[in-house]
């Protein structure tokens, strides 16, 4: 149903790392929904528009008049690691 | 080998000049300590949704009129989904198959289409802080973040690095002049990145394109391209394949480096945005989209040259429409006087005359139009001659009024009295028996001493035409 | 003297508008009451501190409630049930909350849940499970286990949950309350931190009928911050039916359950006798996609979810782990041990289902399923008013019983998903008492009812009528469970 070099790629895409023991459950409990969830793949649903949008509202917009925005320490107050007024994070690998 | 041609395509982005963010109330900032204008919704706190800025999808539906394009009747937001520090939601929202304007065109070059997104935060590199395995670090400043953005893609109709540098400005003009922008390049309001591929000449088929980024000015844009075009030409010609690939452009070197890619090529697994409703413009909306917009460029450059103006003359004054208003001022003033000349006049000598007094633009000058125009017409119905002309305009610049004030005060009216003009000639023919002997003998340019002579007896009030004339009679 | 903590809220509040009851005095008996919390149902408890001071009333006329820990709520912790958010404060509060505070009702504390409203028993949050009030070895449904298990357990007067595939209506059931789930859009999303976007709402949990009314004309309205919100026009008004003559309730042949434990057919099979001689008629129906429903929104709401899931990368708040690596690193690190094992699950089920390649089978198919269940149910409300069905297969079954097999704890859900993918109102009420498989003490079993878009009164209204006429009035009573 699903492979373990395709959940390997699901994982990457995903920033999520699964230990081996993690990484075979995972395979065999994906591919159960799966298999279970398959089922509408059968169906004949020629001609059904997919649903994209639940009510049936458009153009719902906001005037652009400015509203107040955060007080820095108050954006910052969460922040893992707070450096000189702006998220520090770890660069990607080196380029 | 067959001869290769360019194929090259520019993908543009437009930060829009609107009061606040694309998805929330933020304002706008522009070199502000960062993380002053953030909230909840751009720092994509738990639980936030985002709500569309009317201004900014007017702003884009301006774009669409000017730039031609179809308006979707209806349009939705998609999700684009990728993990980086300066995409907070780690999703952008953007727009994917339905984007707001479809097909379009430009002067010469086909619009594919224009959507609407978010910006990206600014991330800023910062040497590693000593610790045993850091890497270095990226202080990230979400003060861009959700900046709204309208992103236009170009059918791949340029065929050279001078025509794309050339259109891109043509673009940049036409976006400016509807007020939207700030488009500028080096300050990041406007993006431009270019697609670039070669292939056999006369082939209908597209070769493998490379992207190229982070060109920020028009000229680094020329070079850029031209760069890679010798690039992939020189590697198609020795029998090499060009692989799909982007490219870093580095302004200090000019040259072009591969981004090694951080991962594989991104999935960015796009799906309809659910916390947003579909865009449908109403009949109001478009009309009022049509109305703002000014007389562009294009259409501007179309009505001049039917007015005879040359296509150079017409494309500058098109780019600055506050000197092209002026221009039409003069021309009717100087009704009688053909328009092309009065171009010339204001996008020469005037535009000579102003850069000369250090004066910022012929509107802002004590040049009134009616005052030009007059000029103009002396110098047409040669009571001045062209060089006086110059002198006047320059005395115009200096102090405004009326040029028939001018001549007179500096007694720079042409000689009318042919009487005295023969004279002069005469005298100057037999002072310079040697020129007309050498014109008798066929060199025609020596006659150029003999006309110096009269003009600077005449302090230039001569016009060059008769004088030769005069001349010629008597020889 | 009436226990103070026997009143409805309703109740309470008309004794306060009157003046017969003191607000402080009553909001001071359920704080010491939710202080006494055994079943691990609430995260956090206002001690009346400065940390609640964002979230503080300024008039007190509306019972105090407990508020699901999904709502963010002002410099008070807000965890979602999730590692990841673990000492989290926002920086903002959810409409809904805001409005219960501008109502004058006082928050209790925030409940326990299944973490990032992912689960059907209250098992998969990281700060342990909520246990039942009817039976301590037993769970109380999910994702809105602890909303639930307050109400019934004497902790809170009334509470607000989420509901994305029946998180609302199970729990409700398997503790022996009311629990409504509002048509998508009645109530704001803003501040309720996203599972699946176009499913997620906002609902009341509550011992009556009544005061499910009450409470959701409270949270009901359009939010300028949340461009999917429509409120429901007119309002909402307390119900008064007295009986069910005239009204026509939809059976559907496919959501009969063949799957259903005796004991809750049973109960179900009583009930709709009951709505017979309360005058009701009972009309078979057809709902043919709705079978589907499990497998459409094991779909949709894991592809939401990954999305929505996204933004936690230890990046802006929350956990950070891993930092001293590159990168990816940390994103990795970070996400994987913040995230317990279900919500890995399903971030990894969502990601593939929107990978390229894999879009259109999975995604593209299941919106196309959710159309037609939408369109099911639109041809069987011509002509009928209500669809009823059974809420929950089972009775609340015991801790650790189905936390090996997703599967299985995904087809709690039967009953419930179809309503939320056609984002049609439903509530459940509870309708008698069932053994459970393999014998025991009886526990509740829930009834559900579903009508068309926005018409919340009308459902209100025959819900109220047959919980007159059905009399539940058995409590978990004592701690023997």
């Amino acid at each position: 149903m699903i492979d373990r070099d395709q959940v390997l790629h699901v994982a990457k895409l995903a920033r999520l790392r699964l230990s081996e023991a993690e990484m075979e459950k995972m395979v065999g409990e994906l591919s159960g929904i799966l298999e279970h969830v398959d089922r509408i793949g059968n169906l004949d649903l020629e001609g059904v528009e997919p649903t994209s949008h639940v009510v049936a509202l458009e153009n719902v917009l906001r005037a652009d008049e400015p509203r107040p925005s955060l007080p820095r320490d108050a954006a910052l107050a969460s922040a893992p690691e707070p450096e000189e007024g702006a998220f520090r994070v770890p660069s990607p690998q080196a380029e | 080998m067959a001869e290769l041609e360019a194929v090259i395509g520019l993908e543009i982005h437009v930060q829009l000049a609107t009061k606040t963010k694309m998805f929330c109330g933020c304002e706008l900032s522009f070199g502000d300590e960062p993380n002053v204008h953030t909230c909840p919704v751009c720092l994509a706190h738990p639980g936030v949704l985002p709500v569309p800025n009317e201004q900014a999808i007017r702003y884009a539906l301006q774009i669409g009129a000017a730039l031609n394009c179809e308006i979707a009747p209806r349009s939705i937001f998609h999700r684009k989904n990728y993990f980086y520090p300066d995409s907070p939601k780690a999703y952008q929202i953007s727009q994917y198959d339905i984007p707001i304007c479809g097909a379009g065109r430009l002067g010469d070059v086909r619009i594919h289409r224009a959507h609407l997104e978010e910006d990206a935060a600014k991330m800023v590199h910062v040497g590693s802080s000593g610790r045993i395995h850091g890497s270095g670090a990226s202080l990230v400043d979400f003060n861009r973040g959700g900046t709204p953005l309208v992103e236009i893609v170009t059918e791949p109709d340029l065929r050279g690095a001078a025509e794309a540098a050339e259109w891109a400005r043509l673009l940049r003009e036409t976006v400016r002049q509807l007020g939207v922008s700030d488009v500028n390049m080096e300050e990041g309001s406007l993006r431009v990145d270019a697609n670039v591929s070669v292939r056999p000449a006369g082939s209908e088929e597209l070769g493998t394109k490379t992207e190229l980024k982070n060109m920020n000015s028009f000229r680094f844009l020329q070079r850029g391209i031209e760069a890679e075009l010798a690039r992939q030409r020189e590697l198609v010609e020795a029998g090499g394949t060009v692989t799909q690939e982007t490219l870093h452009f580095d302004p200090a070197s000019g040259t072009l480096t591969p981004l090694r890619s951080k991962e594989e090529a991104h999935d960015y697994r796009y799906f309809p945005e659910p916390d947003l409703v579909p865009i449908v413009p109403t009949e109001e909306m478009l009309r009022e989209a049509r109305e703002a917009l000014p007389e562009l460029p294009v259409a501007r450059i179309e009505r001049y040259e039917g007015m005879g103006l040359a296509s150079d003359v017409a494309l500058t004054l098109a780019t600055d429409p506050e000197t092209a208003d002026y221009f039409e001022q003069v021309a009717e003033a100087a009704d009688g006087v053909e328009p092309k000349v009065v171009a010339n006049w204001v996008t020469g000598e005037l535009a000579a005359a102003l850069r000369q007094a250090e004066v910022e633009s012929a509107s802002g000058s004590k040049v009134s139009p009616d005052a030009l125009a007059n000029l103009v017409r002396l110098v047409q119905e040669k009571k001045i001659s062209h060089g006086s002309g110059k002198t006047v305009l320059a005395a115009l610049v200096e102090e405004g009024g009326e040029p028939e004030a001018i001549v007179e005060r500096e007694g720079l009216a042409q000689m009318s009295d042919s009487g005295e003009l023969e004279a002069i000639v005469e005298k100057a023919m037999a002072e310079n028996a040697d020129a007309v002997e050498k014109i008798r003998e066929g060199n025609g340019k020596a006659i150029g001493a003999i006309v110096g002579a009269v003009m600077r007896e005449t302090k230039g009030r001569a016009d060059g035409g008769e004088v030769n004339r005069l001349i010629r009679e008597r020889l | 003297m009436t226990n103070l903590l026997d009143l409805t809220a309703l109740a309470a509040h008309e004794a306060m508008v009157a003046g017969d009851l003191s607000a402080a005095e009553y909001t001071a008996a359920w704080r010491e009451a939710a202080a006494g919390d055994e079943l691990n149902a609430y995260l956090w408890l206002d001690q009346g501190g400065e940390e609640a001071s964002a979230i503080a009333v300024e008039r007190d006329c509306i019972a105090p409630i407990a508020v699901k820990d999904i709502f963010c709520t002002e410099g008070v912790p807000t965890t979602a049930g999730s590692r990841i958010l673990e000492g989290y404060r926002p920086p903002y509060t959810s409409t809904a909350v805001r409005k219960l505070i501008e109502a004058g009702a006082p928050v209790l504390g925030k409940t326990n849940m299944d973490e990032f409203a992912m689960g059907s028993s209250n098992e998969n949050s990281a700060y342990g499970p909520v246990l039942n009030p009817w039976d301590r070895e037993r769970v109380p449904g999910g994702s809105s286990g602890g909303s639930a298990a307050v109400v019934a357990g004497g902790l809170a007067p009334w509470s607000i949950g989420t509901d994305t595939g029946g998180s609302i209506r199970q729990p409700a059931a398997f503790c022996g309350i009311v629990g409504l789930k509002p048509t998508y859009g009645a109530i704001s999303r803003y501040g309720m931190i996203a599972f699946a976007s176009s499913l997620d709402q906002c609902g009341p949990l509550t011992r009556t009928v009544s005061d499910a009314a009450l409470l959701l004309g409270i949270l009901q309205g359009h939010d300028p911050c949340d461009s999917t919100s429509v409120g429901l026009e007119g309002g909402v008004s307390l119900p008064d039916r007295e009986d069910l003559s005239g009204l026509r309730f939809g059976v559907p042949e496919q959501l009969a359950g063949d799957d259903l434990d005796a004991g809750v057919r049973d109960v179900f099979e009583a009930t709709l006798k009951r709505i017979q001689d309360l005058g009701g008629e009972l009309i078979d129906v057809s709902l043919p996609s709705a079978e589907h429903g499990i497998s459409a929104y094991y779909v949709i709401a894991p592809a939401e979810a990954s999305s929505n899931l996204a933004r936690y990368d230890g990046v802006r708040y929350g956990m950070r782990k891993g930092g001293d690596g590159d990168l990816i690193e940390m994103y990795e690190t970070t996400r994987s041990e913040g995230f317990g094992a279900e919500v890995k699950r399903r971030i990894m089920l969502g990601t593939y289902a929107l990978s390229s390649g894999y879009y259109e089978a999975y995604y593209g198919q299941a919106q196309k399923v959710r159309t037609r269940i939408a369109e099911d149910f639109a041809k069987a409300f011509a002509g009928v008013d209500f669809v009823v069905t059974p809420t929950a297969p089972s009775v609340a079954f015991r801790l650790g019983e189905k936390t090996d097999d997703p599967l299985a704890m995904y087809l709690n859900d039967f009953f419930t998903v179809p309503m939320s993918l056609a984002g049609i109102p439903a509530i459940s009420i509870p309708a008698g008492l069932a053994e459970p498989e393999g014998g025991g003490r009886q526990l509740p079993v829930g009834f559900q009812i579903a009508a068309p878009a926005f018409a919340e009164q009308r459902l209100l209204d025959a819900a109220y009528a047959l919980e007159q006429g059905i009399g539940f009035d058995a409590r978990p009573g004592g701690s023997d469970g």
